[in-house]
């Protein structure tokens, strides 16, 4: 797989370390009085989809960043490459 | 047809002509007590040890493809027991029992080979990890060996011993580990449950279940519905997807793991070799082909092929233990989906639906467990009750925190 980072273009994809699902990065608000259920779900479940699949990568042969991907999961074609922190930067804006 | 010598020799002088098709192509009735999803090596040897030890002889496999399309067919055939944890070490060492009475309780000839397994060392500290999971193994009645770097040469003479990051100075072996006929699994189970009368129906695929009041009522197929009494899921990879018809999330992401076969080379490879610190391991198949593989890929993935990093990966591991391989050329490779677990291990559980039962997460590791898991599931099937083997196979472990992780990763399933 080659992905094609947002800085320096396409590069392989084993200068990168896989973690997972992008839900990983919305965190559950641990003073909710439903936190316990939200954390297993957040930290043990997933929806492991066959189709397009929004993940988390880090480039660790490379700048470090990490980079929120659209990959197929029946194909590996990849459709989409942002780097996390803008993805995570547009989440927490102010609507 | 009962399979015996007598039987060989008969079929010999009489042109072969004798020989049935060892199973029926059944189509579905409207109703069973039991139908199990997915017709792998699990499924099988639920369906047979339901008829068999259970009495319940009503009962269909139902299949997306055809039997033994799965990972059943597609992994690198090593049963072993060797695990650490008191959640898994019992379970495993009851399948490698029932393989050692397979094929006289199935009538049918899987290849058991129990050719030995050997885990490489190469560190006073993995020398104290092993001896730790040689004791654990042994105080669970299974077999375990430790092994000097003498006796390894012994047996082993052409590794590379002298590997300036991995020097080979021991072994953990298991004798009473070794390969399987993959295929033959899948075959002598079908026919042993065909024979008690379940129903294995092919080209068949599950696209729903039905339920009523939290009851499972049957399932939806593209043959038509299908009612039943209870309905055990055992899809592997495919577990997620499934699973999400009945409105679950599990806690569970499919992976590709590869494997490579050579061409069919004479004897020399006696047992089972593992080089874990390298990611590779290795056997030989009856028809001479060196069998080995290494890592899952690492990423989320259903298209049963992998990428050229692993495979370079793989036969680094390979000439570092083994240079000779480097002379052989590959004939084919592969790839399969696995259930991999957050913790590693798997599940065999009811589920929030009554009469919906689960089997999953098998990881890498399930062809050795098949026997175990297929005879833990029936238990749960027709008891409703957990085998006393698989009591902590349990889906609700994560909530609780009672994980079952033997290499200790975290919920991070590409790291198990
Ligand atoms: C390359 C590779 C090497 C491996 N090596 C080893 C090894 O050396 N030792 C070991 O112990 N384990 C090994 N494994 C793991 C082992 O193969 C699996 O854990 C085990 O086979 C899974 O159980 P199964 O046989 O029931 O799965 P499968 O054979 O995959 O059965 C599941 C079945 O469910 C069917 N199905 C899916 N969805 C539906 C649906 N909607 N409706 C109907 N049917 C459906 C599928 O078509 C499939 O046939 C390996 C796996 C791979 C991929």
């Amino acid at each position: 797989m080659i992905i094609d980072h947002p800085l320096f273009g396409p590069r392989d994809a084993s200068e990168f370390v896989y973690l997972g699902d992008a839900s990983l990065m919305d965190r559950p608000d641990w003073k909710s009085e439903t936190a316990a259920q939200d954390f297993h779900a957040y930290a043990y479940l997933r929806d492991n989809p066959a189709g397009p699949h929004r993940e988390l990568w880090f480039h660790e042969g490379g700048d470090r960043s990490w980079l929120v991907i659209t990959r197929d999961t029946v194909t590996h074609e990849i459709t989409r490459v942002e780097l996390a922190r803008d993805v995570a930067r547009k989440q927490r804006a102010p609507q | 047809m009962t399979y015996s010598g007598f039987r060989v020799i008969r079929e010999a002088l009489r042109g072969d002509l004798g020989w049935g098709p060892a199973w029926r192509d059944a189509d579905p009735k409207d109703h069973y007590d039991v139908v199990i999803v997915g017709g792998g090596g699990h499924g099988l040897a639920t369906a047979h040890y339901l008829a068999s030890r259970y009495g319940v002889t009503n009962v269909a496999v139902i299949e997306k493809g055809w039997i033994g399309g799965g990972n059943v067919g597609r992994n690198t055939t090593i049963i072993r027991s060797n695990y650490l944890l008191d959640g898994n070490e019992p379970f495993y060492e009851m399948s490698l029992k029932l393989w050692e009475g397979l094929e006289q309780d199935i009538n049918y000839n899987a290849m058991v080979s129990q050719r030995g397994i050997i885990n490489l060392i190469h560190s006073d500290a993995q020398r104290d990890a092993f001896i730790r999971r040689g004791n654990a193994m042994i105080l669970n009645g299974a077999d375990a060996e430790l092994l000097d770097e003498a006796a390894m040469r012994r047996e082993y003479p052409w590794l590379n011993y002298e590997d300036a990051r991995f020097p080979i100075k021991g072994g953990l072996a298991q004798r009473r580990g070794g390969t399987v006929r993959h295929d033959a699994v899948a075959w002598g189970y079908a026919r042993a449950a065909d024979r008690r009368g379940v129903d294995i129906i092919q080209n068949c695929e599950v696209t729903g279940f039905r339920t009523k009041n939290g009851n499972c009522l049957g399932v939806d197929t593209s043959r038509g519905f299908i009612g039943a009494g209870k309905v055990g899921v055992a899809v592997a990879g495919n577990s997620s997807r499934v699973m999400a018809l009945a409105g679950m999330r599990l806690p569970i992401e499919s992976h590709v793991l590869q494997a490579f076969v050579t061409e069919g080379l004479k004897p020399i490879l006696p047992g089972v070799i593992t080089f874990g610190a390298g990611h590779f391991y290795v056997s030989q198949s009856d028809k001479g082909g060196l069998v080995f593989g290494g890592d899952i890929d690492g990423y989320n993935s259903y298209a049963q092929r992998g990428n050229l990093p692993v495979v370079e990966d793989v036969c680094e591991g390979g000439m570092a233990i083994m240079p000779m391989i480097g002379r052989a050329r590959l004939l084919r490779m592969w790839g399969g989906i696995m259930d991999m677990s957050m913790d590693g291990s798997p599940i065999i559980d009811r589920t929030h639906i009554d009469g919906l039962y689960l089997n999953a997460g098998w990881c890498y590791g399930g062809f050795k467990a098949t026997p175990a898991s297929g005879l833990a599931f029936a238990h749960l099937l027709a008891t409703n009750a957990p085998h006393d083997t698989a009591k902590a196979y349990r889906l609700n472990r994560f909530e609780t925190g009672h994980m079952i992780d033997e290499k200790g990763m975290g919920n991070q399933p590409n790291l198990h």
